[in-house]
């Protein structure tokens, strides 16, 4: 058994999940942030775009996302202004991917987090002088907190898990795109039973450890302050 | 265009749904002005649009600032105004202790020698135990203390105040009512105060616009409007009554009874603990007085006034009739039966004697004297 074949789908993994998972915080705070404040009647459809990775099957996902990041698409055009040919098939390719599928996992939690305290607390602070920008920082942000651990942890561990799209986009490189799920595909397809086993029951384990964390948290978080 | 430096001048026009409002006055830039009325006749709108919480069309200046003028284009958005706000529920920032609550909009520099710093602040609502207490431990009488001086803290122009006493239990709000005179007497701000219940706008308020389905009907001080008998039932029934200004004269340890001096004629009220020479304002309330066309005699009710019927006004579909008896330098409101008044053959002019009953006053009887 070679360790460093199963460490590299680790490491890649994680890596993706994380850089997936910071991208989401910054790209949907501001998503979630307008779905629960703004007052447009379209903003629904905005929402719906947003969660439509939850029923889309995972393959229809990574066909289109394969079209948009190959070589006729607006990924081949970015890549073109960095020397390269198409997004498709490459580690960022899986970044931009992965970030589409999982969006619903993170901005949902966020959105009702910003809801569920309404208006007051902002406009409490509004007569306290605070600009916009400090109300948020100050108030709105720390009283979503639940709603950010929730989904950071739910948009991290569903990067872990995705397969589908992956293997529309990513393929199987080794290093590069060759993640976890895939691996244990392929140990399974190539009937090496040992490994499957200690990856599968790696990834039991921690979504395990991240499902009973989250519901912790939840209790605690859910009760009232110290 | 700018406003006159001594009042506040708002006028709003516009509509929520079914309810429309339309609404102009006056209020100076010292003491307390009552926004009153009931429920759904708009006064918590009219707040939240002198906070710009709440956009309606008009104009509102505050001094010499103006911060809504639609003429002009001009509309000052919420923290870019001087304001304090105190909301019927304290509103307390649930993640921040009570002294962080307290310090989130405070200003360093004081606007003026008068305004007051954050030890002052604590001592004078007797804060200063609780201020690394979480909010959610606090009582609400407490949480609503934190958010007064949340709110005074930000060095504000104006401080207004929705209703800040009516989501307590009465015993609380017993509780809270001497510090808001506290703060009444030792702050020179002027402070809007919205609520719908006339007994505390009579312990507090110096000034009332009265409202009803968004409209003004009445704007003046408070003595006067309470005297007036055509506002009812804006001004309430069963509740409705006036306020004199009266000192207190000597207090009866024997019987237990504080008397109190008012233009002569003196009132016997049950013990409070007041200083002798304070003024104070004692609240009458319409249903409490009686009234006698001969002088009483052989009888248990300890305070009687000589005066003359200035006013009388029959309701008509009800038992009742309302009076207003001048008692020199101060008027009653007497509510009798329509069938006394026939008897005894009331009418304007009149002479006529006021009774009224020593234990009708209580300690939410009296309030701070007007500035």
């Amino acid at each position: 058994m070679n360790t460093a074949e199963l460490w590299s789908p680790i490491r890649l993994t994680l890596e993706l999940a994380s850089i997936t998972t910071i991208v989401l915080l910054i790209i949907g705070t501001p998503i979630a942030w307008w779905l629960a404040r703004s007052e447009a009647r379209w903003k629904e459809v905005v929402a719906a775009i947003v969660a439509v990775p939850l029923v889309l099957p995972p393959t229809v996902l990574g066909f289109y996302l394969l079209i948009a990041l190959g070589p006729d698409g607006p990924g081949g055009w970015i890549a073109g202004l960095f020397g390269g040919r198409s997004l498709a098939f490459t580690f960022e390719g899986l970044v931009i991917g992965s970030v589409f599928y999982s969006m619903p996992f993170v901005v949902q939690p966020i959105r009702n987090s910003f809801e569920v305290f309404g208006d007051r607390p902002l406009e409490v602070a509004a007569t306290l002088r605070a600009s916009p920008w400090k109300v948020f920082w100050t108030v709105a942000i720390p009283l979503a907190r639940p709603g950010f651990i929730t989904g950071a942890v739910l948009g991290f561990a569903h990067t872990v898990g995705e397969f589908g799209v992956i293997l529309m986009i990513g393929g199987n490189i080794p290093g590069e795109t060759k993640v976890l799920s895939i691996t244990v595909y392929d140990y399974v397809e190539s009937l090496k039973w040992a490994e499957a086993h200690i990856l599968a029951g790696g990834m039991l384990a921690f979504a395990f450890a991240v499902i009973l964390s989250m519901m912790l948290l939840d209790r605690r978080l859910g009760r009232p302050g110290p | 265009m700018s406003g006159t430096p001594e009042t506040i001048e708002a006028a709003f026009t516009g509509s929520r749904g079914d309810f429309l409002l339309e609404v102009a006055f006056e209020a100076p830039m010292r003491g307390i002005t009552a926004l009153f009325g009931p429920s759904g006749s708009g006064k918590t709108t009219i707040l939240r649009c002198l906070a710009g919480l709440d956009r309606m069309a008009g104009r509102l200046s505050v001094g010499q600032e103006v911060w809504q003028d639609d003429d002009a284009g001009l509309f000052r958005r919420t923290h870019q105004r001087s304001i304090g706000y105190v909301f019927q529920e304290a509103s307390l920032f649930p993640h921040l202790s009570a002294r962080k609550n307290l310090t989130y909009g405070m200003r360093h520099e004081r606007p003026s020698t008068e305004a007051l710093t954050f030890d002052e602040i604590v001592s004078l609502l007797d804060v200063g135990h609780l201020l690394d207490r979480d909010p959610s431990t606090l009582s609400g009488g407490e949480r609503q203390r934190i958010a007064v001086g949340r709110a005074l803290l930000s060095q504000p122009r104006l401080l207004l105040m929705d209703e800040p006493l009516s989501a307590l239990d009465r015993q609380t709000k017993d509780e809270l009512l001497p510090y808001f005179e506290m703060l009444h007497r030792q702050l020179t701000l002027p402070i809007l105060y919205v609520s719908h219940d006339i007994a505390e706008v009579s312990q507090l308020a110096d000034r009332m616009v009265v409202l009803a389905d968004g409209r003004k009907i009445a704007e003046g001080s408070l003595v006067d409007i309470l005297e007036r008998l055509d506002l009812q039932p804006a001004t309430g029934r069963f509740e409705a009554g006036v306020v004199l200004i009266a000192r207190v004269i000597s207090q009866d340890k024997a019987f237990n009874l504080t008397r109190l001096d008012h233009h002569g004629q003196t009132f016997s009220i049950p013990a409070v603990d007041l200083q002798i020479g304070e003024e104070v304002r004692l609240r009458v309330r319409a249903r409490d007085v009686a009234l006698s066309t001969e002088s009483p005699t052989g009888m248990s009710i300890r305070n009687v006034f000589a005066g003359t019927i200035v006013e009388l006004r029959e309701e008509p579909g009800t038992a009742f009739a309302e009076t207003l008896v001048d008692i020199g330098g101060g008027r009653l409101r007497a509510r009798i039966t329509r069938e006394a008044a026939s008897d005894l053959s009331l009418k304007i002019g009149r002479p006529v004697f006021a009774l009224v009953k020593s234990i009708s006053f209580d300690r939410r009887s009296l309030g701070q004297k007007a500035v």
